[in-house]
């Protein structure tokens, strides 16, 4: 829960937003960048690139404990003088491309592995994590398309599906979308569906791919994850804690923890 | 232009291993088929998916690529605007798009198929170069520029076939980002253009020499972004009158460009600028025709001038 801990103390200074979203994949990236992506930090043959860039904190907690991005880094988040956003940046240490804008992730991922794969002939893997609202952009789906076409087998891609976007419930919004699965396999894509939250098993899903085909996991997740008051709320997309909701956010977290 | 782009990017592509690519369901004629064949796993044909295109151009570009992206102006720049600025110029990635067959000389398909705007849609954007040659002799070594110089992204304008050799006798090199004259005249009128309405403006020139036995100044700039605001500066203050031509509505183009650098250097008479109306205009006939319903046409300019 150090990660959590971290995300809420660099978006309390400045009362940033998208802390819930960070929560909701915090174990997928974990699970990526320190279990799947091979070689050490910073010079690994793998490639990540956080297609839901508002979930970028997760990446950001994760690349300073890796040491790939300071301490100062962090505390300067979303100040002046500091380089990292409420998305992340290309050309910041770790950060492979930029996104924010929803529904870019796919092309851009896409792109990367078919130029590992079919050009430079290498075993590259990119890991991708997307949004449930990426899947309503109509690009996401032209690379769903294009992914397969390609045969872009190191192309993996995670999907943080917890359910929300910032209006509310995806399922409302959309409700002849559901299910998923079966609309990303009628493209050749290998899918796998697992408790998001439960690293080990977005671990072994991933492990256990029978290859060959593009990888989706999707990842069954709670926005908020880990603080109650947040868990499920929509309207913490935007809002940040106030003093008290943080400090009572900071409890839980230890809580949970111990 | 197109066929010459196609044979431009093969002889490049053979010796850089770097230049791949990327068309959304259509393919100029010629050596695109021999590039598709020699190196099948540069060449990706995305499908009408605009979006992908260029997406998967930027990571592409990511892995070390240079992409080139080409399809149908309206659909290379349109469509997928939010990927060309974020993907590719938010990023500074070196991917050249390519607008083919862009201004209206799709002319009978209807407004859907005109690319009246293209040139203030790119210029618009930061890091976005904006190149627009005039034959195919220009166009080959635009294409060799981005191959091989550019640092960021391209967007080029092409025309769509048949367009006739202009440059043999350039006074002026091809330099990127420098205006040049085709045609040195003697000082009274100075048109400028891009693209494919060199054409226009050679005949323009021969109009107003026939008329007034005088020889106007012909030059292409072919790079509206960067402009080469000092040598515009000169041929305004070098020739008694400039004219502007270009298949572009008239705002955010070359014109409305040439007119803030007169103005900032305080010209205010002797510039004319000739364009496409700011209107759609339903009507179905020649490309000539459709010009000419918007006002381009030689004699007319020539008349107007």
């Amino acid at each position: 829960m150090g990660y959590r801990r971290r995300v809420l103390e660099i978006s309390q200074q400045v009362q940033a937003l998208h802390a819930a979203g960070a929560f909701s994949c915090l174990e997928m990236v974990d699970v990526i960048y320190n279990g799947l992506m091979r070689g050490a930090a910073g010079n690994s043959p793998d490639t990540f690139l956080m297609s839901k860039g508002h979930g970028c904190m997760a990446q950001y907690v994760i690349l300073e404990d890796l040491g790939i991005l300071s301490r100062q880094d962090l505390d300067l988040y979303c100040k002046p003088d500091g380089r990292l956003g409420c998305h992340p940046d290309y050309g910041v240490p770790g950060i492979e491309a930029s996104t924010g804008s929803l529904g870019h992730g796919m092309g851009l991922a896409t792109g990367m592995a078919y130029t590992e794969r079919h050009v430079n002939k290498g075993d590259g893997l990119i890991f991708t994590v997307l949004s449930d609202g990426e899947l309503q952009e109509g690009s996401t789906w032209e690379c769903m398309m294009m992914a397969a076409n390609l045969e872009v087998d190191n192309l993996i891609c995670f999907l943080d599906h917890n359910g929300m976007q910032s209006f509310g419930n995806t399922a409302e919004t959309h409700p002849r979308f559901y299910p998923i699965r079966e609309k990303v396999e009628a493209f050749n894509w290998e899918v796998a569906e697992v408790n998001g939250h439960d690293g080990a098993a977005v671990f072994d899903a991933v492990a256990a791919r029978k290859g060959g085909r593009p990888f989706l996991l999707i990842g069954n997740t709670v926005k908020g994850r880990g603080v109650s008051y947040m868990e499920g709320g929509a309207i913490w997309h935007y809002r940040s804690p106030n003093s008290e909701e943080y400090k009572q956010a900071l409890d839980e977290l230890v809580e949970i923890s111990s | 232009m197109r066929n010459k782009f196609a044979d431009a990017i093969y002889e490049i592509g053979k010796t850089n291993s770097k230049i791949c690519a990327l068309v959304a369901d259509i393919s100029p004629a010629g050596s695109m088929v021999k590039f598709r064949e020699e190196f099948p796993e540069r060449f990706i044909n995305c499908g009408v998916a605009e979006q992908a295109m260029i997406g998967i151009a930027a990571g592409m570009a990511l892995k070390g690529m240079r992409p080139f992206c080409y399809t149908i102006a309206t659909f290379s720049l349109y469509r997928p605007f939010e990927m060309v600025r974020d993907d590719l110029a938010y990023q500074n990635l070196p991917v050249t798009v390519i607008g083919m067959g862009a201004g209206i000389i799709y002319s009978t398909l209807g407004g859907t198929h005109h690319t009246m705007e293209d040139i203030a849609v790119a210029s618009a954007i930061p890091n976005m170069t904006v190149l627009a040659p005039c034959d195919p002799e220009e166009m080959r070594l635009a294409t060799t520029w981005c191959a091989t110089e550019s640092t960021g992204p391209v967007y080029m304008r092409l025309g769509k076939a048949g367009e006739p050799d202009l440059t043999a006798n350039a006074v002026d090199p091809f330099i990127v980002g420098k205006i040049r004259y085709l045609v040195r005249g003697d000082g009274d009128l100075c048109i400028l253009t891009y693209g494919i309405t060199m054409k226009m403006a050679f005949d323009v020139a021969d109009r107003v020499r026939a008329k007034t036995g005088k020889t106007p100044s012909v030059v292409s700039v072919h790079t509206i972004k960067p402009l080469d605001e000092a040598g515009i500066l000169d041929a305004l203050t070098s020739h008694k009158q400039t004219a502007v031509i270009e298949e572009h509505v008239p705002h955010g183009g070359l014109g409305s460009r040439v007119k803030e650098i007169a103005w900032d250097n305080g010209i205010t008479n002797g510039l004319k600028n000739f364009t496409l109306k700011d209107e759609f205009i339903h009507f179905y006939g020649s490309y000539e025709e459709l010009l000419a319903r918007h006002g381009l046409e030689a004699g007319a300019i020539a008349e107007a001038i």
